[in-house]
């Protein structure tokens, strides 16, 4: 199994070198037998269309060239200059005045922007080359070349995903692909309160934060960052699985035959849905609280005598964000599972009770195989989505109860992605931050992988469809 | 036969029994939100006490949330609907055309670009918290103009999302593409007056989850606008009066807030149920 895999990934790789060595033999060849016009186009993008009458594709290369040019000599090169130091010269105070120095954050930040940019230009370099040679070619057969009309009604045909796409994919680059590869840089930074830039510049430190998370002696984080991260996975495997069969339980109670209104129930338990989280979660973290609703009237009834520490206890915590999680996640399941459960043939269960089967056995062995096998992708979605379920925790705990055991500020009911997020926002330690969200991310890509490729529905599916 | 019969009636009765008490524990801390929302701060007492029904009933924490000398409350609310109403038509627009693209042409560099996606859906999305707000900050997005970057920040991503909607468009058959092309349709064309109408159930789900999210927003909502009053949504605002002003016994006044709040929502959602079973439980099998 093993060896296959391998075997695959090196194929993989070859094909990659391949395309990129034919790539180059393109770009060679495209030189050698290029007119002047084609020969041109490799240093004034899109020269070669403009001169055949390509004016829009001309112009858009051109645009582009122009564009990156302006950007690196105007603003770029003075932070990307500075990217292997991230600045050397603090902003200070002389007298009354302000010196500016340098500001490591910016610097970072356009340099990796500049980094994409000149991969941009590249790539549009390539691509401004190609487009040279299709046209030659075209040329050479005798063809004519597309109107500029065409081209831009391909925009909205042949190439109408290049319309819908550019939009989202711009919006991705900028507000997610470019900020992700920035922290993952801060994570190999002296980035946090000490060093907050432009006062107190930041620089690289290689591995000492990784280092650091992994080391159990003094200030190390390592002891914490086990407990958190074990915690973090018992209660994604509680809170998925706990739903899952009590959503599926209950979907199955309201689908018996015999129960009356149906819709009643169903509408009752999906309240918890509808209603804005911050206002469900909060009065019910209210409520278990130690003054809160349950306790005043435990301790009215007689029932306890003192309060019962819903959140303060770390075990009680823990067990209780899962029980009110409870409450909150059924109704999911039991929409999914109420439509799924009515896609089973009716005539599999009579004829097991012909065979004499009883409900449990018809469960165990008609509807459960099938609903796994159909909600495997969702399952670990959910599992995925429990790993980073921010909202239950901290609007019912915060994290807490805290602990001076814990290292940075960490509680008992803390998940990884609330302690980034404690780390970000309390304590402006972003180098250690960086360095859990990129194991939060090797936690939710491993388990993935993993669990993905052992679905049955992901084996056989084809069978399925 | 009739001691089936019988077992069958006990059967029923257990069931109805267990969905009493399911429907009573769920409806509990609803019950108690409003009844607690009537309990007046002024004549009575606005923090935690250990009863459930208010000694008199009034709707001081209503005329409170009115008032706006005393609250920004009402500013909350309109922020919140801004923000609700402006993400859901982009998210809706923009998931519309990604999903199409993915689903109906073929084109280099499409499998790479959803694998890529997967990949970035993988990273915790608080991460990045410091540098959008730097970014939003560079455009003048934050605190007093939090609202925009609000939106523009949710509407950025969301083309990563695409996954129930693609999921539906692929079951849209593709003969009737290839129809409409052969009578010399455009890609744009049949996306538009053919595609779009086909997909009302899933525009409403995609629409009336986006319009849900922003209710919710507390976290990137009260870093972005960090201090200014005045560009909270309610999220932000009325944690506060749990969280911090919570001694001051402005309990009653979140319950309150929380009933506004959530009556037109949930009557949205409960209008628009259907579409919503519709959406997860086909977005649930797919993956």
């Amino acid at each position: 199994m093993a060896n296959g895999a391998e075997k695959k990934k090196k194929s993989a790789a070859s094909l990659f070198f391949e395309a990129l060595g034919k790539g180059f033999k393109e770009v060679g060849v495209t030189f050698i037998e290029g007119d002047i016009k084609t020969k041109l186009s490799f240093l004034i993008f899109g020269l070669g269309p403009i001169l055949r009458g390509q004016i829009l594709i001309g112009i858009a290369l051109l645009c582009s060239e122009v564009l990156f040019f302006y950007y690196m000599a105007g603003f770029g090169w003075q932070y990307l200059s500075k990217f292997s130091t991230l600045g050397t010269v603090a902003t200070k105070k002389v007298g009354r005045k302000t010196v500016y120095g340098d500001n490591s954050f910016l610097i970072l930040l356009f340099g990796v922007l500049c980094i994409f940019a000149i991969i941009a230009f590249i790539a549009i370099w390539y691509i401004n080359v190609r487009e040279n040679r299709k046209e030659e070619l075209l040329l050479k057969q005798g063809k004519k070349l597309p109107s500029n009309k065409d081209v831009f009604l391909s925009l909205f045909d042949k190439n109408f995903h290049k319309t819908l796409l550019s939009l989202p994919v711009i919006g991705i680059f900028v507000f997610t692909v470019l900020p992700i590869v920035f922290m993952i840089l801060v994570a190999f930074t002296n980035y946090d309160k000490n060093h907050q830039s432009p006062s107190n510049l930041f620089t690289w430190v290689g591995l000492e934060n990784f280092k650091n998370l992994v080391s159990f002696s003094g200030a190390g984080i390592g002891g914490t960052f086990l407990q958190v991260l074990l915690w973090t996975l018992v209660w994604a495997l509680f809170a998925t699985f706990t739903n899952y069969f009590l959503g599926l339980a209950v979907a199955m109670l309201i689908n018996k035959k015999g129960i009356k209104f149906k819709k009643l129930w169903r509408t009752i338990l999906v309240l918890t849905i509808a209603v804005p989280q911050f206002v469900s979660l909060l009065y019910v973290m209210k409520m278990f609280a130690n003054d809160g609703l349950i306790n005043g009237y435990l301790i009215k009834w007689g029932i306890i005598k003192n309060y019962i520490p819903f959140w303060t206890d770390p075990m009680l915590a823990r067990i209780t964000i899962i029980i009110v999680n409870i409450w909150i996640g059924i109704p999911y399941m039991m929409l999914i599972a109420t439509g799924l459960l009515m896609n089973i043939p009716e005539d599999l269960y009579e004829s097991a009770r012909i065979d004499g089967a009883n409900p449990w056995q018809m469960f165990r062995s008609i509807t459960l195989p099938y609903m796994l096998f159909v909600t495997g992708p969702f399952l670990l979605t959910q599992f995925t989505g429990n790993l980073n379920n921010f909202n239950v925790i901290y609007l019912l705990t915060q994290g807490k109860p805290q602990s001076v055991n814990l290292a940075e500020k960490a509680g008992y009911s803390d998940l990884l992605i609330t302690w980034l997020y404690k780390m970000t926002v309390n304590d402006t330690n972003y180098r250690m931050a960086a360095v859990i969200g990129i194991m939060v991310f090797v936690v939710t890509a491993v388990i993935s992988l993993v669990v993905y490729n052992m679905l049955p529905s992901v084996k056989d599916e084809e069978g399925f469809q | 036969m009739k001691s089936y019969k019988t077992k069958r009636a006990i059967g029923n009765a257990v069931g109805y029994i267990i969905l009493i008490l399911i429907s009573i524990i769920w409806l509990f801390p609803f019950v108690g939100l409003v009844l607690q929302s009537f309990r007046s701060y002024a004549t009575e007492y606005g923090g935690m006490v250990d009863y459930l029904v208010p000694k008199h009933f009034s709707l001081d924490n209503y005329k409170f949330l009115f008032d706006s000398s005393q609250t920004n409350y009402l500013l909350w609310y309109k922020n919140t609907i801004i923000i609700a109403v402006f993400v859901s038509l982009f998210q809706t627009i923009i998931q519309l055309c990604v999903s199409y693209a993915l689903s109906r042409m073929r084109f280099a560099g499409r499998t790479f670009l959803m694998r890529f996606w997967l990949v970035l859906g993988m990273f915790p999305g608080f991460l990045t918290m410091i540098c959008l707000y730097f970014l939003l900050k560079q455009f003048g997005l934050t605190q007093a103009g939090a609202i925009p970057g609000l939106i523009l920040v949710s509407v950025a991503s969301c083309g990563m999302g695409y996954y129930v909607c693609k999921g539906y468009f692929d079951t849209i058959p593709k003969a009737l593409d290839e129809a409409a092309m052969i009578d010399g349709a455009t890609r744009s064309r049949i996306f538009f007056t053919m595609i779009i109408p086909m997909s009302k159930p899933i525009i409403i789900y995609t629409a009336l989850v986006a319009f849900m999210a922003p209710w919710c927003d507390y976290v990137f909502a009260s870093y972005v606008a960090f201090g200014h009053d005045t560009s909270y949504n309610v999220a932000v605002g009325m944690t506060r009066w749990v969280w911090t002003n919570d001694y001051q016994g402005y309990f009653t006044r979140f319950c309150a807030g929380g009933v506004l709040v959530a009556i037109p929502v949930t009557l949205l959602f409960m209008f628009l149920q259907k579409y919503y079973v519709e959406g997860v439980t086909g977005g649930a099998v797919k993956g």
